[in-house]
């Protein structure tokens, strides 16, 4: 490569919101019903029906936006975009373009590279279109309406990314914030938040944008950032070869790690934009914007500083604490149930995290109460039971969500105290470890440490390590 | 008794009183159908006979329950064909809507129900509502009772012309244009367009939706106030309707226009208006004179405006709302096909009539990337400035008089030809939908050739009360003129 070369890159995000019912109906928007069961004539674009705005949609646009330093559109309205597509009941779609929700807002991210900020360019609502299944039997397609009318925002952000990391950093930062709204749950996988990935390439110093192409099909962030390093060598590679890169749009395959162009400017769409007639303009005043405000939770970057200051954690715990929105909530109720926040922080890094990365789960599928967790923090600080049970119990609290108090009590799992019958097992063990005795005494430290195991052992794990420890020093020394 | 020569509220307090029944009025309205239907042809659907009688027993059994009090309780009623009826065929009066049932019924049809009108038909109509002679319907043209070589006017023709024919006591109309009044006007009757918003659009099939309103279509205004009280309601699943403070609009039926202003807009009676029109038209607007009401001339301007806007705003709207039938759905789909694209291709191209493609066409093409700014969004500032001249006149007026259509009804196909000149005959009627105002056409007369003639009053939003009580006034000068056609099959039913 005899030049250098700048990636530029904006995004388009669609974040699924986690409204009880569609955006222009009252349908159910759970996830996995039998086909066609969450519909009416409205999702389905019968004739005749007509859309009633879904209030709740517009709080969660206007949150989001107000996390993300928007200014917020007070007298918004919706328009139609047409376009023909079986998935599409009316063969249009209601969205927003003259006069969207949120504007010019922005958000900060941090990478290697330093801090930087991702402008948002606008944050539109608009609705979800249906699923359609190919019947490899009876060669014919079917259309699922259940995904018809959920209701979506699109976060536009300018072109203002420069790297994969610093897409990965913006679009962790979206969904922290919007997880913390409670707004969506956004993962990506199951198609709540899909990012649509907008690049170019330019001579380093360059003012001028080069030609753009848009990327779509891109399910995890793994492929964004698999997507992104493709595209931009295919872009230079053109470049490098005295070719120019057409304005299309292509469709990332993950398993290839190449992309397909899917269809070019010149054919693309005339949406015919124009005012959904059927909408009244939403208007949203200083009450319902003050009421919105009102009601917007702490964000991760207060959280961040709070932690600090009113726990006193250590700054990676609480990145950690704070990377998930349901980890955050389970410290926070662990602490209030009564609970040192360094002692409830540990479990949660060091066992919760541990058991989640084996399971292959999201710390928002965390199932435990913080209630059973401080139980069980209590029963090790009263010493009825050793770390060692603890962490076994941890793990079956962690799957069940079982009460620590009474599952110990049944299990026998309560710390032997009875001195007596430590006394008398640990005598019987220097007995027979006279080598680990003799090895101790010769000043290998080591040797205790296998004594006191073969001591657990003995008591089935149920022994104070403290008074195992003070009682074999007995004997020894 | 010819049941079907009384006007719903009379027939009403008959069944009310007893002295018929609900099954006698259905009964009726099915053997004046079956009389007059060959020669008029107001209806796609006809009601099943047997269905017809069981609701009217319904019906009865609420009314001698004492469960149901309304004065048009057991009334047989006709209902636009672009208004849903649960499992009754629903067509637009178009092939692509052919085989359409729907799966629930409109909110303005539910209340006219819960009222107890007996559905009695689906009327015929220009297809998809565009059109103003009845003659774009896929399942034939609708004559003029007062004489079938002529149009009864559109797109609401089947429900005037049934009324006229006496085929029931009234029937519901949409109007996006002028569908219900001109076509009132040119069949005799009286047709009411109320304010934007008043009557709930769920489950009208869209046209222009920012246009469309359901309205009442009866012999008299006494019967339009009663079925607007009736269907008018604040519905939900309505986002464009409104919540009024009074819906007791037959309160308003007082012979009395004293010191009631009225302003007659000077570009009304110009160029392209009919002279024996104008003269019935004027001597209406003596007639509520010598009753006490200040009459006077103005200017409205802007009217030349109103067309084009018109059929910009609602082309465009159009080319957006008949988008859903695709053949994918329900309804009418092509029979051959070869993948998704000739299917759509196909089942628009055999399921939509000349006028409804040259509309979307037309629609399609304002709102393209170039156009909008030049065609939809001057459209819609006209219509602003056309809200703001009426705004202006209704500082001076209580309400505004004119004529509703420049001619009576001109024989069966001379308009189509001449898309553009039927387009014009639209130019009095137009701008009240653009600005959303109340409008009603009143029989003022018939010409030579014994056609009838009709007048316009116009009201300001939410005046429909004034609106009612000058066109009463006006009727109590003289009497319904029943056309010679109803009186076919009278002798043997």
């Amino acid at each position: 490569m005899s030049k250098q070369y700048e990636t530029v890159i904006g995004l388009e995000v669609h974040v699924e919101l986690a409204t009880k019912t569609k955006i222009f109906c009252s349908c159910s928007t759970q996830f996995g019903g039998e086909p066609n069961t969450h519909t009416c004539p409205v999702c389905t674009g019968m004739p005749g029906s007509l859309p009633v705005l879904n209030k709740q949609v517009v709080e969660y646009a206007a949150a989001v936006g107000l996390a993300t330093n928007c200014t917020i559109t007070r007298n918004c309205k919706f328009d139609r975009k047409n376009y023909f597509y079986p998935d599409n009941p009316q063969n249009y779609q209601i969205s927003q373009l003259y006069l969207p929700i949120c504007r010019d807002g922005g958000v900060e991210i941090e990478t290697a590279a330093g801090k930087k900020t991702v402008r948002i360019h606008e944050i539109h609502m608009e609705e979800d279109a249906g699923k359609l299944i190919h019947d490899e039997w009876e060669d014919c397609t079917l259309v699922d309406f259940n995904r018809s009318g959920v209701p979506l925002i699109e976060i536009v952000s300018e072109p203002d990314m420069r790297s994969a990391e610093e897409v990965i950093a913006y679009l962790d930062k979206l969904r922290l914030i919007i997880q913390y709204l409670g707004a969506s749950d956004c993962k990506l996988q199951e198609g709540s938040m899909r990012a649509d990935v907008n690049l170019s390439v330019r001579e380093a110093g360059s003012e001028a944008f080069g030609t753009r192409t848009e990327m779509k099909n891109l399910n995890s962030f793994k492929a964004i950032a698999r997507a992104i390093e493709g595209e931009k060598n295919r872009q230079i590679d053109i470049l490098e070869g005295g070719g120019q890169v057409i304005q299309e749009t292509r469709r990332w395959d993950d398993n290839k790690e190449c992309s397909y162009a899917m269809r070019s400017k010149e054919d693309a769409q005339d949406y015919r934009y124009f005012p959904e007639p059927d909408l009244v303009p939403v208007i949203i005043d200083d009450e319902w914007l003050a009421e919105i405000k009102g009601r917007q939770p702490e964000l991760r970057d207060e959280k961040r500083l709070r932690y600090k200051e009113e726990y006193g954690i250590p700054e990676y715990d609480i990145d950690i604490l704070t990377s998930e929105k349901k980890l955050a909530d389970v410290f926070e109720e662990t602490i209030a149930a009564g609970c040192r926040p360094k002692e409830v922080s540990n479990w949660l890094m060091v066992e919760a995290m541990r058991l989640l990365k084996d399971e292959d789960m999201d710390a928002s599928d965390i199932r435990f109460s913080p209630a059973h967790l401080a139980a069980l923090i209590g029963l090790v600080d009263q010493g009825k039971i050793n770390r060692t049970v603890a962490k076994e119990v941890f793990e079956v609290m962690f799957r069940e969500d079982i009460d620590p108090v009474p599952y110990v009590e049944e299990k026998g799992l309560v710390m032997v105290q009875d001195e007596g019958a430590l006394r008398s097992a640990i005598e019987e063990i220097v007995k027979n470890n006279p080598q680990s005795v003799s090895d101790y005494k010769s000043g290998k430290k080591k040797a205790m440490g296998f004594l006191v195991g073969q001591t657990m052992k003995a008591m089935k794990g149920k022994a104070d390590p403290a008074m195992v420890n003070r009682i074999l020093l007995e004997f020894l020394a | 008794m010819n049941l079907m020569s009384l006007t719903a509220a009379e027939l009403g307090r008959k069944i009310k009183s007893g002295e018929i029944s609900v099954r006698e009025a259905a009964e009726s309205s099915l053997a004046a159908i079956r009389a007059r239907e060959g020669d008029v042809h107001s209806f796609v659907t006809v009601v099943d006979e047997e269905a017809v009688l069981a609701r009217a027993g319904e019906v009865q059994k609420q009314i001698s329950e004492g469960t149901l009090d309304s004065p048009l309780a057991g009334v047989p009623v006709a209902i636009k064909d672009n208004l849903c009826t649960r499992g009754l065929l629903t067509t637009c009066s178009s092939r692509i809507l052919g085989n359409f049932r729907p799966a629930y019924t409109a909110e303005a049809v539910l209340n006219l129900e819960k009222a107890g009108a007996v559905i009695v038909g689906k009327a015929n109509m220009d297809e998809f509502a565009m059109g103003s002679t009845t003659e774009t319907s896929y399942f034939g043209v609708t004559k003029n009772p007062w004489n079938t070589e002529c149009v009864p006017g559109g797109s609401s023709g089947g429900s005037c012309a049934a009324v006229a024919a006496e085929e029931c006591s009234c029937a519901l109309g949409s109007d996006t244009g002028g569908s219900i009044r001109q076509p009132s006007s040119f069949c005799g009757v009286t047709g009411l367009k109320p304010t934007y918003g008043t009557v709930s659009r769920y489950g009208l099939i869209a046209y222009g939706s920012s246009l469309d309103q359901i309205g009442p279509i009866a012999k008299d205004v006494t019967d339009c106030a009663l079925i607007l009280e009736a269907v008018a309601s604040h519905d939900k699943k309505d986002s464009t309707s409104v919540k009024r403070e009074d819906y007791r609009f037959s309160e308003a039926l007082k012979d009395d226009v004293r010191g009631m202003k009225i302003g007659i807009p000077r570009d009304y009676f110009g160029k392209g208006l009919d002279s024996e029109v104008k003269e019935a038209v004027l001597k209406a607007a003596k007639i509520l004179e010598e009753k006490g009401a200040l009459v006077e001339e103005f200017d409205l301007s802007l009217v030349e405006y109103a067309i084009p806007a018109y059929y910009v705003i609602a082309s465009a709207e159009a080319s957006s709302n008949l988008a859903r039938f695709d053949g994918v759905k329900y309804a009418y789909r092509s029979e051959d096909f070869a993948g998704l694209h000739q299917m759509y291709k196909r089942t628009r191209s055999e399921g939509f009539g000349a006028e409804v493609k040259r509309r979307i066409m037309l629609g399609s093409f304002v709102l393209s990337s170039g156009y909008y700014d030049a065609y939809y969004l001057k459209a819609l500032r006209t219509k602003a400035l056309i809200k703001q001249a009426f705004d202006k006149a209704f500082e001076a007026y209580d309400l505004i008089l004119g004529p509703v259509a420049p001619t009576t009804a001109p024989k069966l196909g001379e308009s189509l030809g001449d898309p553009i000149k039927m387009y014009l005959g639209d130019i009095y009627t137009i701008s009240v939908n653009l600005a959303g105002l109340p409008g009603i056409s009143v029989p003022c007369g018939l010409d030579k050739s014994g056609m009838p003639i009709g007048m316009q009053l116009i009201g300001d939003c939410f005046q429909e009360k004034k609106l009612l009580q000058a066109a009463y006034a006006y009727e109590q000068t003289r009497a319904y003129e029943h056309c010679p056609l109803a009186q076919k099959g009278v002798s043997e039913s």
